[in-house]
């Protein structure tokens, strides 16, 4: 019996299998491609890798719980993670976090009732020189306060979110951004900046010592 | 006082650096041609010589690193770039890798060309949609443009939340489409890593580095630094600073002379501690600011250079507080494999949490300092060795603001004050 889940592209999972010298390799990125599609994990997206990579389901899902990436029930269009790592928890992370979580009425790993935000608390996410941190769909929201990731939610929520800081000039989708993470070029590369500016601090600098 | 020497950094500030135009207006891809024309051998005895070290964490030598691949085992070779950068604080590769993806490329085909590999991987975090565009479209373009495919191929292999899979054997287990858990060592990778396969895995950054080396000669590169860390590297200031950023420098630079730099600490506040490297290197206090931050100075003043992962907490810190949150996170991230790990993590998390509380005694730093001992060394990687760094050297710091909390009946602090939106209209 064939596990093909017609939802699914054969043919674009065909292509992330060709990338590897062992299709074995092509979980993750097959994995991301399923949440690309139906917005989590499902139970035919296992079936079909597995049979694509002569594996069993079991070893599928072996690999897919050990990620947290992976979701194994719908989530938010929208989804938000907080930093509430040491660093960012003590500069206002945990603060953005209670508010969050009270101003959209959920609970960590939450999604509202109209599916447009989820919630979740992250670990660190490398931007601790843009400290508190807020990720949506993964994109970068540097130095936030509450008022301004209240702001984000309710622009999620209103299907009008704020572009991010370091990031393409509109968020997208939590399923755009899971095909952009299986590996498949959205053609965004080219929009945002180049960096924020705690990334260029210290070259600032040294240009001013150079010009003395 | 050491001056900033931004060479990866260096053009950063182009609007498009992170495109090929951008990258090749100032000599990209420039290195690789002439590393393709020298015996790979050559090109493994000029990155020794420039006495390059690994920029992951470890400060292994890079160009040693690479001479351990078996030459004329007639097998494939791989080079694996870590990029799964996690370790809390470390904030480098990433701005790195968005700013300027073309320079970790072009040090791809250099470091294949020396280890005799046609194939090099990509290990990214999947928790940064926008880097991955980037590297992907800058692998896109040397492909279009005959950089990549004649010799050398490049993938882009994407994470999925997991802090560690930036270990590198976990990383090759990951990448081989299983669960990311760490190997017993022996076999190192350089025997038997990527498909059991000859495999050299290194960090973003050190890759990186090697453009410009064999660019500029290995003597460039060793005139900067200290005796035994040679070059610059890239120091990432965060926390209670007034100007957090990321800081090019020789190594050896201290800690004072970059917060001179960064307009100091918060304005009104002293600094409290910090760590050198990431959580999972031992805190450091004011005691600790003209300490040379190379790799053997740090190691003599009891931590490690790790990441250059500068994250500075000032007075309204509770230090309790923040070694709880690092060991809730190692707790979270450990992979289970190892039983000292993880149940020793879950006993640190649940004592921590009561003493945060204010619950318990004197005698549970002691019990603390016992489970971290029962530890430390006793596991195939070193995730719950880093779990115990913040804890032994926050009680060795800080033993009084521990009983504070007993004392007291909870946390003598008010965590608002450590916001940097205090004062700011509620």
């Amino acid at each position: 019996m064939s596990s093909v889940d017609p939802t699914l592209n054969q043919e674009i999972m065909n292509s992330i299998v060709a990338r590897y010298p062992r299709k074995r390799s092509a979980i993750m990125p097959l994995l991301h491609y399923v949440q690309s599609v139906a917005g989590y994990v499902t139970n035919s997206g296992i079936e079909n890798i597995a049979e694509m990579l002569e594996i069993a389901t079991a070893e599928v899902s072996a690999v897919a719980t050990f990620y947290t990436q992976y979701k194994f029930n719908p989530i938010g269009e929208y989804h938000v993670g907080v930093c509430t790592n040491t660093l960012c928890a003590v500069m206002g992370g945990d603060a953005i976090f209670s508010a969050l979580k009270e101003h959209l009425g959920i609970e960590n790993d939450g999604v509202t009732a109209d599916g447009k935000v989820s919630l979740e608390h992250i670990e660190c996410n490398a931007a601790c020189d843009y400290a508190p941190v807020v990720m949506a769909n993964w994109e970068f929201y540097d130095n936030q306060t509450v008022e301004s990731a209240k702001s984000l939610v309710d622009g999620a929520r209103a299907g009008n979110p704020p572009a991010p800081t370091r990031g393409p000039n509109h968020l997208v989708t939590y399923k755009q951004a899971s095909a952009v993470l299986a590996g498949l070029n959205d053609g965004l590369a080219g929009e945002g900046v180049q960096a924020g500016s705690p990334t260029l601090l210290g070259l600032n600098l040294a240009r001013k010592m150079e010009g003395k | 006082m050491s001056t900033l020497t931004p060479i990866l950094s260096a053009h950063w500030d182009d609007k498009d650096s992170f495109t090929l135009e951008g990258y090749k207006r100032h000599g990209g891809y420039k290195a690789a041609e002439k590393a393709l024309a020298m015996d790979p051998d050559a090109v493994i005895q000029m990155v020794k010589d420039s006495g390059l070290r690994g920029r992951g964490g470890a400060g292994f030598p890079t160009g040693m690193k690479w001479g351990f691949i078996p030459q004329g085992d007639n097998k494939d070779h791989y080079l694996v770039v870590n990029a799964d950068e996690s370790e809390p604080g470390t904030c480098k590769d990433t701005p790195l890798l968005m700013a300027n993806p073309h320079v970790l490329i072009e040090g791809c085909i250099i470091a294949c060309h020396a280890i005799r590999a046609k194939h090099a991987f990509i290990y990214i975090r999947g928790e940064v949609t926008h880097v991955v565009r980037r590297v992907n479209q800058a692998i896109a373009d040397a492909y279009a443009a005959g950089i990549l495919g004649n010799g050398v191929d490049v993938v882009l292999h994407i994470g999925a939340g997991a802090y560690i899979c930036g270990e590198e054997t976990a990383l090759l287990d990951s990448l081989e489409g299983f669960r990311g858990q760490p190997r017993l060592r022996p076999p190192f990778p350089a025997i038997a890593g990527l498909y059991a396969k000859p495999t050299v895995v290194n960090n973003v950054e050190s890759i990186a580095s090697v453009p410009a080396i064999i660019a500029n000669g290995a003597e460039w590169y060793q005139a900067m630094g200290t005796e035994k860390s040679k070059g610059a590297t890239l120091y990432s200031l965060s926390g209670h600073v007034n100007n957090p950023g990321q800081f090019e420098a020789p190594l050896g630079i201290t800690l004072r002379e970059i917060l001179e730099l960064a307009g100091g600490v918060r304005t009104g506040h002293t600094l409290k501690f910090w760590t050198p490297g990431g959580s999972s290197t031992p805190l450091f206090t004011d005691a600790h600011l003209d300490i040379p931050l190379d790799y053997e100075g740090v190691a003599a003043a009891g931590s490690m250079l790790g990441t250059k992962a500068l994250q500075i907490f000032d007075e309204t810190t509770c230090v309790v507080r923040a070694v709880l949150r690092w060991t809730e996170f190692y707790k979270h991230e450990s992979c289970g494999k190892c039983t000292p790990c993880r149940e020793g993590t879950w006993w640190l998390v649940q004592i921590l949490r009561d003493l945060e509380a204010g619950v318990g005694t004197e005698a549970d730093l002691e019990k603390l300092l016992d489970l971290c001992d029962n530890i430390m060394g006793r596991s195939f990687c070193a995730l719950g060795d880093g779990a115990t760094s913040p804890i032994t050297s926050s009680i060795k710091y800080f033993r009084d603001e521990y009983i504070a909390h007993l004392t007291n009946g909870g946390c003598p602090f008010d965590p608002v004050q450590s916001t940097l939106f205090v004062g700011a209209s509620k």
